[in-house]
């Protein structure tokens, strides 16, 4: 299991897989695993692993 | 050109990170009821430069990026939420992934009730920023040695407080932003409690480059008229203080000369 932006599920083979699920924006979107940016280029390539925390953040309105 | 027109042209700039812009209005996008609400206040205040904050990907996020990015506009994430140096500069780190920008305005939060900064958490975080290359917009009370403290560190910009975030209490203190404006050399953009447009032509009368608002237009009963009236008031602020103020006096100076009047 892993867990993505605070929710458990199973383990997936990439970062791109679980963005896509998501949103299907790339433009303005930052993942990182276990506090770790993970650069746009590797999210094909990134291994995750079982007991992984996945962050998937974008743009909020903020001041 | 006359002083007068060249306020709020290419000929009077504000001057950010060594690029040019026209505005000296910032717009936070937090507070808006809807995108259209959003858009409409945009337009309305001429900005060129918005903040967003960094969230988990949801409902609530959809479209704000492709409407930034359709009304050319230029983001400046913020790290809105963060409590420690160590959350701000990974917050900084996502921000810098996502929209491929160097520039930061470094906010940590140091108490819930006032949202006020925490300064001993805000130079370390800005420390660490600045040596791993961040433009930095260094969120800030009204502190003057602590702003020449984040001046010295080699942030791109001061954004001292007015009062609370969202209180609309307008500027505390105009003696230590006029004093902030005098000890730094950074631009000082005035962040934080503006309520209505006279708050933003002070932050400019006292010397501001620029001010951010928010809440101000975002929860205003009509945001689009008071995006409108904020950008007026920096044009006319900025205006003001170019234009070299009398001096306050206590007693009257008659502004009708006695010569030639009338003896009955």
């Amino acid at each position: 299991m892993i867990t993505v932006n605070g929710i458990e599920q199973e383990l997936v083979g990439s970062v791109a897989e679980l963005v896509a699920a998501v949103t299907r924006e790339q433009r303005g979107v930052a993942v990182a695993i276990n506090g770790e940016v993970v650069p746009r280029g590797e999210w094909g390539t990134c291994p995750l692993a079982d007991g992984d925390t996945v962050e998937i953040l974008t743009a909020a309105q903020g001041g | 050109m006359d002083t007068a027109l060249q306020v709020g042209t290419d000929a009077d700039p504000l001057i950010l990170d060594g690029g040019e812009y026209a505005s000296r209005l910032i717009l936070g996008t937090g507070g808006a009821t809807s995108l259209d609400a959003l858009e409409r206040a945009i337009r309305a205040s001429g900005a060129e430069i918005v903040t967003v904050a960094l969230r988990r990907v949801g409902t609530h996020t959809q479209g704000l990026v492709a409407l930034l990015d359709r009304l050319g506009l230029r983001i400046l994430p913020n790290t809105a939420g963060c409590y420690t140096a160590a959350d701000a500069v990974r917050t900084a780190r996502m921000a810098r992934e996502a929209f491929g920008t160097n520039w930061i305005k470094l906010e940590v939060i140091g108490d819930e009730r006032t949202l006020l900064p925490d300064a001993v958490e805000l130079l370390a975080a800005t420390r660490t920023l600045v040596d791993d290359g961040y433009a930095v917009f260094a969120y800030t009370g009204d502190d003057p040695i602590l702003a020449r403290r984040l001046a010295d560190s080699g942030v791109t910009a001061v954004m001292p407080a007015g009062s609370p975030i969202g209180s609309g209490l307008g500027i505390g203190n105009p003696y230590h932003i006029e004093l902030i404006r005098e000890f730094i050399d950074v631009p000082v953009v005035l962040d934080a409690g503006i309520g209505t447009a006279s708050d933003a032509a002070l932050a400019l009368e006292l010397g501001c480059d620029a001010v951010l608002v928010a809440s101000a237009i975002t929860r205003a009963a009509d945001p689009a008229a008071m995006a409108a009236a904020m950008r007026h008031a920096v044009l006319g602020g900025r205006l003001a203080a170019r234009a070299g103020r009398i001096p306050r006096r206590r007693e009257a100076r008659r502004s009708t000369a006695n010569i030639g009047i009338a003896e009955w």
